[in-house]
């Protein structure tokens, strides 16, 4: 597909790196050079120097042949006055990254008016995914599938659990109830697991289950599952914002701390039903006064990277509660996995995965299948669901019978609004809503997972 | 540095250049000529030395702008080194250094030669000889970036060092695209000239020839005397055609894309035709009184213009003879050589451009110091790192250029033969003047001096940089 990225800000990268390794054919248009001659330096992507809004370069970048334009530029105007252009010079899908929250209430009316396929807001993006967390406070990450009937939860097993030494096969017959562990990951290594595979604590583990089997499962490893009581908040930006106004509809209590005053007294307009507190977030005496060691979940939201894992290390310290860290801009994967910092979340890959579901949802109606694309863990495992539309060589055939290939796993069936956690003999029929999970990426079609 | 990558590609290359050889074997086999057999054991060995090499592909396959440089000018030696080969086993040339003299400088589409008689050899390696050029011409890496998947973004790197011109970019977002609408373009050029040659009556044999050398620039003929001895109807043929491969081949991308108007305000298109079009009229002028008939001089001096500035080296005549003025003019086109993006040599209309226009822009901001300035080229701002790369660009042309002719006045022949050597090397364009005019070769000269044109030959075709960085030791250094 021919696509076009305006603005090589952290999305625009994280975007144009993993679409090209999807094999799209993109062009970047940025006006800062240098980025751009870095970006062609180690993506295979063309690389435009220019106004995103000029039509010559718009035309210089081949407009009139691209399948979809994606402005994510720092600017919601220039976002939206390019995707306009885009649409009337070619004949495109447009998505355009608006972040300002005065007008998140009217993004329906300007993505319609406009035309737009899609608005995301990366902040209140971000948001969702951590009030989604806060409500299953033992998972790392929640992910739900053939429109919330599917859950698939990431967690870590925690020392000492009944978990530890288990093989998967073992899981159903002594704790009787039906999950799939779908994907283990321990230190930088990803497995897609087979029966006799050997849980170990510390692991963290990815599970695909019904909301009622999952509840059920973390009952019987002593897992809460009750959503947090309460929040603290640290840093008073728009994701800030828009997460306390979630959890606040969700009823948990909300406590939020920023160090400008301004600031403060905004969030405390915005937000009334929300504690505001105004105050250096690196002060350790501050933090103890506010009742760090109360709060059942905290969350680390400022400006800073570094401040944040400091945070987060800090909340983490001692007591049980749940601690969510954004991470905006360093990379440092595998040392930052190492801190044990529970979960992290990435703003950037976020909006990024957003719009990479929407791009294969595009390529659904132009060859490939892919309904919805989860990633498990960044860049190494994730699940897609698939719909069966038409015959295929995969339908009628038992799974054990299928020649699949090594790192895919079927994970899940759902027919006729009922789940089925597949075994062997179970097979793939026409109208089903098929998981698949996988260490490889780029399957576009059911047919891909089996050995040609 | 990435060694396990550049051995992998260094592997296919050696691959692709002994499936290269096929063609002239084929040939050899047809005619029933002896180096068939010489052809099929350098296709043995490449098969087999390639073969072992990419069997095993490298789990990292990130490149760098280090690896890329070194890559290409190892792979331009290896390519040489490996071609040089058949030139050996058919006993056609004797010598080791002659061997890759006349190799190197058929991958560099030079076409200077060794030989003092090339219509003694066996066909097939005329062909191999000619084939050399076609492949050099585009660049060996891009033919191998359009047919196997190289890793992901960072072969620009390889393109880069490989292409000529300074600011390489690609046509269309997908590399291997790019490679493959670049061979589409210059093997549908190529095949358009075969047939044209063919329609004009010049013996099969001999068009495939010389479309090969002309669609490289090279210039290797199958002829002592190069073209002269063909109808003045082919050499018009030869003369269209060495313009055209001396353009931008990103002016054909736009013509296929319908984009008219871009071609038209091409400033590097319009200065290229432009220079020649001045060169040719000037020399014909000049040599009216030679030829007496106007139109005969036209048709001498526009194959030769036209030939020169390519960097092709064909002659249909002999220009060592004409009048000084004529002689200066051709070898100042000589440097300027053709476009970037094109298949041919020198320094490039590219970069005098930019480089006339950095120096009117330090002219008038000398005078008008609080003066703000910006060089733009087809009606947009050239970025600084190009033109801080063009400057480095010609103070590394002319230290290169005055070493080497140091090193080659050693052995004594007049100002002329050791100037117009060495810039025949560094441009690629094959016969210079006097000692190494048209008529003459460079099989004269000994082994240091061969050796100094064989390094400037591949340092000119790789514009110089690539070449150049393999000596530096920072290179070197883990």
């Amino acid at each position: 597909m021919e696509i076009m990225i305006a603005g090589l800000g952290k999305v625009g990268q994280a975007l144009t790196e993993q679409l090209t390794k999807e094999g799209n054919d993109i062009t970047v248009v940025d006006l800062r050079g240098k980025i751009v001659d870095e970006m062609v330096g180690t993506n295979d992507v063309m690389g435009i120097v220019g106004n995103c809004a000029s039509m010559a370069t718009l035309k210089e970048a081949g407009i009139e042949a691209a399948d979809l334009f994606i402005a994510v530029t720092g600017s919601d105007e220039l976002n939206l006055l390019c995707c306009l252009l885009a649409k009337k010079a070619g004949n495109c899908q447009t998505i355009a990254r608006v972040r300002n929250p005065e007008y998140s209430d009217e993004i329906r009316y300007i993505k319609e008016e406009l035309g737009l396929a899609m608005v995301i807001n990366p902040e209140r993006t971000a948001a969702r995914e951590i009030a989604r967390i806060l409500s299953f406070p033992s998972a790392i990450k929640v992910d739900r599938f053939a429109k919330g009937r599917i859950e698939l939860l990431k967690f870590k097993i925690p020392v000492g659990s009944d978990l530890d030494e288990m093989r998967i096969m073992e899981i159903s017959q002594r704790l009787h109830c039906d999950v799939l562990i779908c994907a283990v990951e321990r230190g930088d290594e990803v497995f897609i697991p087979r029966g006799d595979f050997i849980l170990k604590e510390k692991d963290v583990v990815s599970i695909i289950a019904e909301p009622v089997n999952a509840s059920i499962f973390f009952k019987k490893i002593n897992v809460v599952t009750n959503q947090v009581k309460d929040t603290m908040i640290v840093g008073g930006g728009s994701i800030a914002y828009y997460l306390a106004k979630e959890l606040i509809k969700m009823g948990i209590k909300v406590k939020l701390i920023d160090r400008n005053m301004e600031r403060c007294e905004t969030l405390c307009t915005e937000l009334p039903k929300a504690e505001v507190v105004c105050g250096d977030a690196s002060d350790e005496g501050m933090l103890m006064e506010e009742g760090i060691h109360r709060a059942s979940s905290f969350v680390a939201l400022t400006n800073l990277d570094e401040e944040n894992i400091l945070l987060s290390m800090m909340a983490r310290k001692g007591k049980n509660a749940k601690v969510i860290t954004k991470i905006n801009r360093i990379g440092f994967h595998d040392v930052i996995n190492e801190l044990d910092l529970d979960t992290i979340i990435y703003p950037k890959n976020i909006t990024a995965e957003y719009i990479i579901r929407f791009v294969r949802g595009m390529k659904n109606s132009m060859g490939s299948n892919v309904e919805t694309l989860y990633r498990i863990i960044e860049n190494k495992a994730e699940a897609l669901e698939f719909i069966i539309r038409k015959h295929s060589e995969v339908v009628g055939v038992s799974l054990e019978k299928l020649k699949i290939k090594e790192n895919i796993q079927v994970a899940c069936i759902y027919r006729n609004g009922k789940v089925i956690i597949p075994r062997g003999s179970d097979e793939i029929k026409l109208g089903d809503s098929v998981i698949i999970v996988t260490t490889r990426t780029g399957l576009n079609s059911i047919d891909d997972i089996v050995r040609k | 540095m990435n060694y396990k990558m550049i051995r992998y590609i260094i592997g296919w290359l050696i691959v692709f250049e002994s499936v290269f050889m096929l063609f002239p074997a084929l040939v050899a086999l047809v005619c029933g000529e002896n180096s068939f057999f010489s052809f099929l054991i350098s296709i043995g060995l490449g098969l087999l030395g390639g073969g072992l090499l990419v069997v095993k592909k490298p789990k990292r396959t990130t490149m760098y702008a280090r690896e890329g440089f070194v890559t290409v000018s190892v792979s331009w030696l290896v390519l040489s080194v490996f071609g040089a080969i058949p030139f050996l086993l058919t006993g056609s040339i004797p010598s080791v250094i002659d061997a890759l003299f006349e190799s190197v400088s058929g991958f560099t589409t030079t076409g200077a030669t060794i030989l003092s008689d090339v219509e003694c050899l066996e066909k097939s390696v005329l062909l191999w000889r000619s084939f050399t050029h076609w492949i050099g011409g585009m660049g060996v890496l891009v033919f191998i970036m359009a047919v196997i998947p190289l890793s992901g973004g960072s072969n620009i790197h390889l393109m880069r060092a490989e292409s000529t011109g300074p600011s390489v970019s690609k046509l269309v977002p997908k590399m291997k695209q790019t490679a493959l609408l670049l061979y589409g373009m210059y093997i549908t050029l190529t095949v358009i000239e075969m047939v044209l040659l063919i329609l004009w009556k010049m013996p099969v044999f001999d068009a495939v020839n010389t479309a090969f050398s002309t669609a490289g620039t090279g210039g290797f003929g199958i002829k002592n005397d190069s073209i002269t001895s063909y109808s003045p109807g082919i050499q018009n043929i030869v003369t269209i055609f060495m313009i055209l491969f001396g353009v931008n081949f990103s002016v054909y991308y736009m013509i296929i894309c319908k984009k008219f108007w871009d071609v038209f305000k091409s400033t590097e298109l319009k200065a290229y035709l432009g220079i020649l079009f001045a060169a040719i009229l000037a020399i014909t002028f000049n040599i009216k009184d030679m030829y007496g008939e106007f139109f005969v001089a036209l048709r001498h001096a526009a194959f030769q213009v036209a030939s020169i500035m390519s960097s092709t080296g064909f002659s249909t005549a002999d220009y060592n003879v004409w009048h000084g003025f004529s002689k200066t003019v051709l070898v100042t086109v000589m440097m300027i050589g053709a476009c970037a993006g094109s298949t041919g040599g020198g320094i490039k209309v590219f970069r005098i451009t930019v480089l006339l226009k950095t120096l009117k822009k330090e002219l008038e901001t000398s005078v008008h110091s609080r003066s703000v300035k910006k060089i733009k080229i087809d009606g947009r701002i050239l970025n600084h790192e190009v033109v801080r790369a063009v400057n480095v660009f010609m103070v590394a042309y002319i230290v290169l250029f005055f070493c080497s002719m140091l090193i080659i006045s050693m052995e004594n022949y007049d100002f002329t033969t050791n100037f117009t050597a060495i810039a025949a090397m560094i441009n690629n364009t094959g016969p210079g003047l006097e000692a190494v005019g048209p008529t003459q070769n460079f099989g004269k000269f000994n082994i240091l001096t061969k050796c100094v044109c064989i390094l400037d030959m591949l340092a000119g075709r790789l514009e110089l940089f690539p070449v150049l960085i393999l000596f530096t030791p920072s290179t070197w250094k883990k």
